[in-house]
């Protein structure tokens, strides 16, 4: 099916401003430009969590699984594994990915399945009104902690590169080109793709003056160079005050998971004949 | 009725298993009909295992309390078991760890003669033991040419020496039947699953269901499917309904503490109305409780696990015929109904073996597939008389398909209406009358013993073989609901008409299949319950039906 209107008829009821609305323009633009390309996208499936990012599953007019909260992973693995002629593309939130699934999370980037994730990380909780997640900094004055929290945010870039993921790169809801061009990457990516989104949540934590004046582009980086990967990733550690790189952290080819693992097609009678070796193995 | 029980005891680590399924087989080559129960605690290394091998003229799937042959590897098994020795009970030991009366074998000294490795010496063993039980030569070749494909000759050379040195203490004789497969609980529910067209596995380990795991791990190359292994149950259940989603027929095993996990997948599977098989084996709980021991208390955790209502298919089958065959039926319900399909079994049937004989299984009724019929635009969740809507798969040119764990419309796209909340309701649980109606052409209520007797036992699951062998002899009627949901209320009110009394006899501390029933206006006058983890044994059973009916 080809031309289609990208977007559907549902109403969108994300908050004005929210950073919600550009990783859907950008995803719909990056999905359009595979259309012009001439594949078919029919064979895309987007899965998302549950939380305010997961509603672009209602709003991208493709094949979706809005899966539950934190268990994008599992039903994208299971997805790719069933058909690796699908390109699946998970959208998962930071409360979502890196609290309730990060087991899911860090074995992904272990197994090397070929998934894209993107992360909206707004660093807190927006659907659920307002409360910490894994990345707000410490200190962060949410409904759950209004004497804010004690507990420091952990980097998920890092936590990526020593999960052992094989494409690690951080994008910002407000630089768009960027974006667009980090979901390329990814989506072509062969292997387990992680791109952090830092994105605004207008509502509960609008930090757009903060990101704004400190994001730079990686530039001159090698994304081949883990330990270069990991210096990058760590110079901003989600809480203090740093400069904060935007781009492709780390990029490796490596084996990815699934060849080793999908059935082969059989026949029905091979199938039969099949159960009889094993029944005749156990008289 | 010819019959024998043979007891296998050593240490963890001693192969009791598989020693116990070499004379299994050589009964099975016997023409005997086989259980054999393993009793082993939750260690690797130096605690007792034992295994009972009963072979019986006709079926069987219990062992009693009395054994006519020991076959110990350690001291322990001949002073754990004193009590099931009979006056006759032959005893063959290694000599090298056993002082025991009876025969006892140089096993060290056959190691060394023969130049082969320690692990061969319950070769040793096994040949004594058909010595000792008269079995011909030519059966112990069979055994091991078929059994043992590694080493067969030193094994049978092994094997050979104790068979020259020991005495005929008891000869069992012979019966007419042909060998069949023996196969554990687990293997047959594989087996049953790969006949309803599984192509993926997925499980994380956990006693008493990872018999299946390994086993279909093992075969998946010869059965072309795909076997993964996952970070844990939430994982195994929500990649399990990926493959569906994607159009794959899967399955998930575990046991009670993994399916604590996999609760919240499968009310995902309920709402986004992906077809899913569940074996839940269980084991004794409450929580960690004896994992390598059995128990009935699960049935109404997976009655009603899960937030929210959606219809489910439960079935228990209680012998390894009907693991096959309900295996495939489940598979086959799941997708037709697109709903979860639970397959209840415990450690007695899943770690059991027993001769199974596939003849006997009934036809499987398979039904084609709902399939999307092209019309633009598709709606997976499309609302249909039958409530099952068509399906269509990621992939297919022209569907776009949205599947949703919110409540949804027919397009799958989430909404809060209160009308479109209600229609979708409705059509989820109108698949449940259709499922209950579909089952009437189903065996789902199992009747056997006396069927006219007045005195009725009402079991479930893998005490169907106790209770058919009790029931018979005192004359008592056996009823054995195999489907659990839907209740099937009507068949049960049926078999059970005329019988004046009901004795709900569960392995459990509450009568759970009882509670159930009564729910239904179907009421049991007693009740005997074991709950300590060991199966009934046909002594117990017998003892406890003449207490209940003094």
């Amino acid at each position: 099916m080809n031309g289609r209107q990208l977007i559907t008829d549902t109403q969108n009821t994300w908050c004005p401003g929210c950073g919600n609305f550009s990783i859907q323009h950008t995803l719909k633009n990056v999905l359009a430009d595979r259309e012009r390309e001439g594949q078919s996208l029919d064979n895309v499936v987007l899965v998302s969590g549950i939380g305010c990012h997961a509603k672009i599953a209602d709003y991208l007019n493709i094949n979706s699984f809005y899966s539950l909260h934190g268990r994008t992973i599992p039903v994208a693995t299971g997805l790719k594994l069933a058909n690796p002629g699908l390109t699946v593309i998970c959208c998962a939130g930071d409360g979502d990915c890196y609290a309730e699934g990060l087991d899911h999370l860090i074995f992904a980037a272990k197994r090397n399945i070929d998934l894209t994730v993107i992360v909206h990380n707004n660093r807190v909780y927006g659907l659920t009104t307002g409360q910490y997640t894994p990345t707000s900094p410490r200190g962060f004055k949410g409904k759950s902690t209004p004497l804010g929290t004690r507990e420091d945010p952990f980097n998920p870039l890092e936590l990526m590169l020593a999960s052992g993921a094989t494409y690690v790169a951080r994008g910002y809801s407000k630089k768009m080109d960027l974006l667009r061009r980090l979901i390329r990457e990814g989506v072509g990516h062969k292997g387990f793709a992680f791109i952090d989104v830092l994105q605004i949540c207008a509502t509960f934590f609008p930090a757009a003056d903060y990101y704004s004046p400190r994001v730079y582009d990686l530039e001159g980086h090698d994304p081949a160079d883990f330990e270069a990967a990991c210096a990058k990733a760590r110079e901003w550690d989600y809480n203090g005050d740093a400069p904060i790189a935007l781009g492709t952290f780390y990029r490796k080819t490596a084996p990815v998971f699934g060849g080793n693992v999908a059935g082969r097609k059989m026949s029905a009678g091979d199938r039969e004949q099949a159960v009889r070796e094993v029944l005749e193995k156990r008289t | 009725m010819k019959e024998v029980t043979v007891l296998i005891g050593g240490k963890a680590g001693d192969g009791i298993n598989s020693a116990g399924a070499m004379v299994a087989q050589l009964l099975n080559h016997s023409g005997y009909r086989i259980y054999l129960y393993f009793d082993y605690p939750s260690l690797i290394r130096g605690g007792h295992n034992f295994a009972m091998v009963r072979g019986r003229e006709t079926v069987t799937g219990t062992c009693g309390m009395q054994v006519d042959f020991v076959l110990a590897l350690d001291q322990e098994t001949v002073e754990r078991h004193r009590g099931a020795w009979k006056a006759d009970t032959a005893v063959v030991f290694n000599k090298d760890q056993v002082k025991a009366p009876g025969q006892g074998i140089p096993v060290k000294e056959i190691l060394s003669a023969e130049q082969a490795p320690e692990i061969m010496g319950n070769s040793a063993v096994i040949g004594g033991f058909a010595k000792a039980a008269g079995i011909p030569w030519t059966t112990v070749e069979a055994v091991f040419t078929s059994h043992i494909p590694k080493g067969t000759g030193q094994n049978l050379r092994v094997a050979r020496r104790a068979y020259d040195m020991l005495a005929t203490v008891h000869t069992v004789l012979p019966c007419d039947n042909p060998p069949v497969p023996l196969l554990t609980g687990n293997e047959a529910i594989g087996l049953g699953m790969i006949n309803g067209g599984l192509e993926a596995y997925v499980s994380y380990p956990m006693t008493p269901s990872s018999g299946l795991l390994h086993f279909l791990a093992e075969e998946q190359e010869r059965l072309g499917i795909t076997v993964v292994h996952p970070e844990n149950e939430i994982a195994v259940i929500l990649m399990a309904l990926g493959f569906a989603g994607a159009g794959k027929r899967a399955a998930v095993g575990t046991s009670g503490g993994g399916f604590c996990l996999m609760a919240e997948g499968l009310s995902l599977a309920g709402m986004a109305e992906l077809p899913i098989v569940i074996l839940v084996s269980q084991r004794t709980g409450p929580s960690t409780g004896l994992p390598t021991y059995t128990g009935q208390a699960d049935l109404l955790f997976v009655q009603h696990a899960g937030q929210g209502e959606f219809p489910r298919f439960i079935v228990a089958p209680g012998t390894t015929g009907e693991a096959v065959y309900w295996s495939e039926a489940a598979m086959h319900i799941a997708w037709e109904f697109q709903v979860p399909a639970f397959i209840l079994s415990d450690k007695t049937l899943s770690e059991g073996t027993y001769s199974t004989d596939l003849s006997l299984s009934p036809k499987i009724l398979k039904s084609d597939l709902s399939l999307w019929d092209k019309t633009v635009p598709y709606h997976r969740y499309a609302d249909t008389p039958s409530g099952i809507s068509p399906l269509a798969f990621p992939g297919t040119a022209g569907a776009v398909v949205k599947v949703n764990s919110y409540a949804h419309d027919e397009a799958g796209i989430t909404t809060e209406e209160a009308e479109t909340v209600n229609l979708m309701a409705a059509k989820r649980m109108r698949k449940e009358g259709r499922l209950a109606r579909a089952m009437d052409l189903y065996p789902q209520v199992n009747l056997s013993g006396n069927a006219a007797g007045t005195v009725a036992l009402l079991c479930w699951g893998s005490t169907a073989g106790v209770c058919d062998e009790v029931a018979g002899p005192l004359g008592l009627r056996v009823v054995r609901p195999v489907v659990l949901s839907p209740f099937p209320i009507e068949p049960l009110k049926k078999v059970l008409e005329g019988a004046g009394m009901v004795i709900a006899v569960e392995e459990n501390a509450t009568a759970q299949l009882a509670t159930l029933a009564a729910r239904h206006g179907i009421f049991c006058q007693k009740k005997i319950l074991r709950y300590d983890g060991r199966p009934f044994t046909p002594e117990l059973l017998r003892e406890k039906i003449r207490e209940a009916l003094s």
